[in-house]
């Protein structure tokens, strides 16, 4: 075991490196300026050429990605060309934040996705079968950020019932685990974890259809066995496949959807994303699409582990 | 002490859960002293001095923790803004070089943290954005002032009351120039370790607002400065919240929820609900500027001032008005009608397709033999008002005259940096025509940075390349007229000769919509990008 985790780790490098080159590549070559973040919008060419010096963009890339890289390893991702906050600082807040929804919207997603997945499997070619899998491809068909304005719509614009927007009423600093806080994070959730609820159900489905039509199934009726005595198999030979689906999602959903979290201004990874790009700001968008990568290639690691040791007949190559 | 049973504790939590959940008044329980604003900002404007953001970060952050030596008169809805004394209560040029200013300093005035504002410091606040060498210079506050003042060559201390400022050639807009430079305290970023970035976490100028809290990406709370040196300034409400949110529905949902009481530039579809919803919609003409800004290199199509005229009396712009749900103030010139710079222009730029298709003929063109043109668009952008259905709307009025209009689309970072770099570069495609809202608040911002042949890029952003010689002098001769009377003549000569010629497509100038709670009294929506927020209450 030991070994095997040696090895992924070692194959995270490439990975790493990989997405740093792509996504420096991607930000240079997109039109706009790095420096837009920090100019007026009314500024000269000239002063536009001063603060390019200034700032080192001036500097060939392979300098400027080296130097960046460089620091990068030693742990400092640099600062925010606009703010001047330590990308660390910055993406390290965001990733909180957007791990408490994640979470949530996960724990709300894997419970309905899961329980939606094993009627419909349970109850194959029935009316409930077919309100089930209608419910899963809702969630995933409806585009998320079109139900988090309809849900704001309802919910916060009309009813009054809960905020629409923000972290609590102090702002994410200030969290705390009260209602008065946790109801800003009612709508975002529910929105959030219609996605990963419509594929961890439609997933669920097929593996409990399939198991079922196994012959051990029939072995095990055959020897009498109850209903939960089947349904406790059935869930044995689900929950590695249902486990790695749900660690997927929560891996898209740890990324911070970009439009959820605009939608309701919540301060994750996706508000942040969103305005390093539109901000052009090159080391917090850098900085955060690689703990991005790397929390998505530690999930993946902790998805396998966790696969193995829930089913033994899965092998490490 | 009392004690409470089962069923005590379950009523008491039920009243709680459903107060929360069904009124919405104990939801977002409002203490009626705290305003609280979403603005269209991604993140709150930096608290160091000289902000970012624009004319935003200005608007709420700038002139509130801060002041300037000019400051705008932001209290008339009515009247177009005008300069007024703020930590400088007089300044002049010297009669024998115009080119030396003096600025007498307002005394008695303090800092948050109760240092002395005199000139001194306000030579130190020059020097962190004009000199690279200086300890307390900031690229980000350097980036956002330098492009102010770029006729400043020197300044001094002459005493502690007495400032002076060197242009490098004579130049009467400067009061214009320094009313964008805001003054930081010079003691606290001392306290604050000579570090801007921890100077940030507590900040302190002279403003009518004073620092409380501040929260990247989420807040800032403002609270009044009952010792503001202008009584008449001093805010009337204990707090002031200010909120980022981009996302235009997001802020919508929240006024409509209670979260806020204000929100900046609700969406033209929304105001109707809004004011179903009892909101209050407030709009007013303000110097801004929605063109197209033609290309006059060699070969450009706009190079007629037949076809300029024709295209300018092609646009339908009361039908663009309904189509923008009466959130715009059609255009005749650069500034509004109402300016004190407009003049009396001999051209009426208005909707006449007869006179535009035959000024077409002439110029050779008709819908069967079209001209064509190619113009930048975004599809979004700060000040940009609703650009795909406004720059859709022109292209078939255009097409009704005979010019074919073919759009170049780029993201609003990518069209800017387009028209820094101007026309001629590769960047802008060899389009003959950019479509950039403009800041028009100042004769330099609203006219000469656009049209004079000594700001071609890069030095400036004559985007166009336009060259008259008469317009130059025209020019000349505001930036040479000390006399605020003469300004104002010399600024209306050189408009109506903008006009006449029609050097720009001229479209539309925004209203700036906001909408506020009910509960929001005293608001004065001045014709200005900045406003006063001294004055509002929440009742």
């Amino acid at each position: 075991m030991l070994i095997y985790l040696i090895k992924r780790f070692v194959y995270t490098i490439p990975i790493m490196l990989g997405v740093a080159i792509v996504c420096f590549a991607l930000v240079h070559l997109a039109p706009g300026d790095p420096l837009v973040s920090v100019l007026p919008p009314d500024a000269s060419q000239d002063l536009k050429e001063q603060m390019t010096k200034l700032y080192g963009f001036d500097r060939p890339y392979h300098e400027q990605f080296g130097r960046w890289a460089g620091r990068a390893v030693q742990g400092d991702l640099g600062t925010s060309i606009r703010t001047g906050r330590p990308v660390v600082a910055e993406v390290g807040k965001a990733v909180g934040n957007t791990l408490m929804l994640a979470a949530v919207a996960t724990f709300i997603g894997f419970v309905l996705g899961t329980l939606f997945g094993f009627v419909a499997g349970y109850f194959r070619d029935t009316w409930i079968d077919k309100a089930a899998s209608a419910l899963s491809v809702f969630g995933v068909s409806v585009p998320h950020y079109w139900l988090g304005m309809v849900l704001v719509i309802i919910f916060a614009a009309q009813l009054g019932w809960l905020p629409p927007t923000g972290a609590g009423p102090g702002g994410s600093d200030a969290w705390k685990w009260n209602w008065e806080h946790v109801r800003h994070m009612v709508l975002p959730a529910i929105t959030m974890s219609v996605i990963p609820m419509g594929i961890i159900a439609r997933t669920v489905r097929a593996l409990v259809a399939e198991i079922l039509s196994q012959e051990f199934i029939a072995g095990l009726r055959a020897k009498g066995l109850g209903d939960f005595g089947i349904f406790r198999h059935v869930v044995k030979n689900a929950a590695p496949t249902a486990l790695a689906v749900m660690g997927i999602q929560l891996g898209y959903l740890l990324g911070g959807s970009i439009l959820i979290e605009t939608v309701f201004s919540w301060p994750g990874t996706g508000l942040l994303l969103n305005d390093a790009i539109f901000q052009r700001d090159l080391p917090l968008l850098q900085g955060t699409i690689l703990v991005l990568a790397m929390f998505f290639v530690v999930l993946n690691l902790a998805v396998d582990v966790m696969q193995t040791s829930l089913d033994p007949r899965i092998e490490r190559s | 002490m009392g004690t409470m049973d089962r069923r005590d504790f379950l009523a008491a939590g039920t009243t709680l859960a459903v107060g929360a959940l069904v009124d919405p008044g104990m939801a977002f329980a409002q203490n009626t002293t705290t305003l609280r604003i979403a603005m269209t900002a991604a993140d709150v404007p930096l608290p160091n001095g000289q902000t970012d953001q624009g004319a935003e970060g200005m608007r709420f952050v700038g002139y509130t923790l801060f002041d300037s030596l000019v400051l705008w008169d932001l209290s008339s809805a009515t009247q177009p803004s005008r300069l007024v004394p703020g930590l400088a209560t007089s300044w002049a040029p010297d009669p024998a070089d115009r080119t030396r200013w003096i600025f007498k300093i307002r005394e008695g005035v303090k800092f948050h943290d109760g240092s002395v504002f005199d000139a001194s410091v306000a030579v130190w606040n020059f020097d962190k954005l004009l000199k690279d060498d200086a300890p307390q210079f900031d690229r980000r506050q350097a980036a956002q002032g330098r492009s102010r003042i770029p006729g400043v060559k020197a300044y001094r201390a002459i005493d502690p009351m007495t400032l002076e400022i060197t242009t490098a050639v004579p130049d009467a807009l400067l009061p214009y120039s320094i009313a964008w430079i805001v003054m930081s305290s010079r003691a606290r970023w001392e306290a604050s370790g000579r570090n801007w970035d921890n100077f940030i976490r507590n900040p302190s100028g002279t403003g009518p607002w004073r620092f409380d809290r501040y929260q990247p990406r989420e807040r800032l709370e403002l609270v009044r400065n009952p010792d503001y040196w202008n009584k008449n300034r001093v805010p009337r409400s204990e707090r002031l919240v200010l909120l980022p949110m981009p996302e235009a529905n997001t802020r919508v949902a929240a006024l409509r929820s209670g979260q806020v009481d204000w929100i900046e530039a609700p969406p033209p579809d929304a105001l109707e609900s809004l004011r179903r919803a009892g909101m209050q919609v407030v709009t007013n003409v303000y110097p801004h500027n929605w063109p197209w800004h033609f290309s006059r290199v060699e070969g450009s199509p706009w190079n007629d001032v037949r076809v300029r005229r024709a295209a300018n009396l092609a646009i339908d712009r009361e039908g663009m008005k309904t189509l923008l749900g009466g959130l715009m103030v059609p255009a005749k010139g650069m500034v509004p009608p109402t300016s004190q710079w407009f003049g009396k222009p001999t051209f009426d730029v208005k909707f006449d397709p007869a006179a535009a298709t035959k000024l077409m003929a002439e110029a050779g063109f008709s819908r069967a033999k079209p001209l064509a043109v190619k113009a930048i668009i975004s599809p979004s952008g700060s000040g940009q008002m609703q650009p795909l259905p406004m720059n859709e709307f022109i292209q078939q009025n255009l097409a009704a005259i005979g010019i074919k209009v073919d759009f170049e689309v780029m993201e609003w970072n990518a069209l800017l940096a387009s028209w820094r770099a101007g026309a001629k570069d590769g960047s802008s495609r060899g389009a003959h025509s950019t479509n950039s809202s403009y800041f028009s608040q100042d004769p330099f911002t609203a006219l000469i940075r656009h049209l004079d042949s000594s700001l071609f890029p890069p030095t400036g952003t004559n985007w166009g390349y336009y060259r008259d010689p008469d317009l130059d002098r025209l020019f000349g001769a505001i930036r040479t007229s000390f006399d605020p009377a003469a300004q104002e003549q010399a600024v209306q000569r050189a408009h109506e000769k903008i006009v006449d010629d029609a050097l720009f497509l001229f479209v539309a100038h925004d209203v700036n919509p906001r909408a506020m709670s009910p509960r929001v009294k005293g608001f004065v929506q001045a014709q200005n990008w900045f406003q006063d927020f001294s004055p509002v209450v929440i009742g």
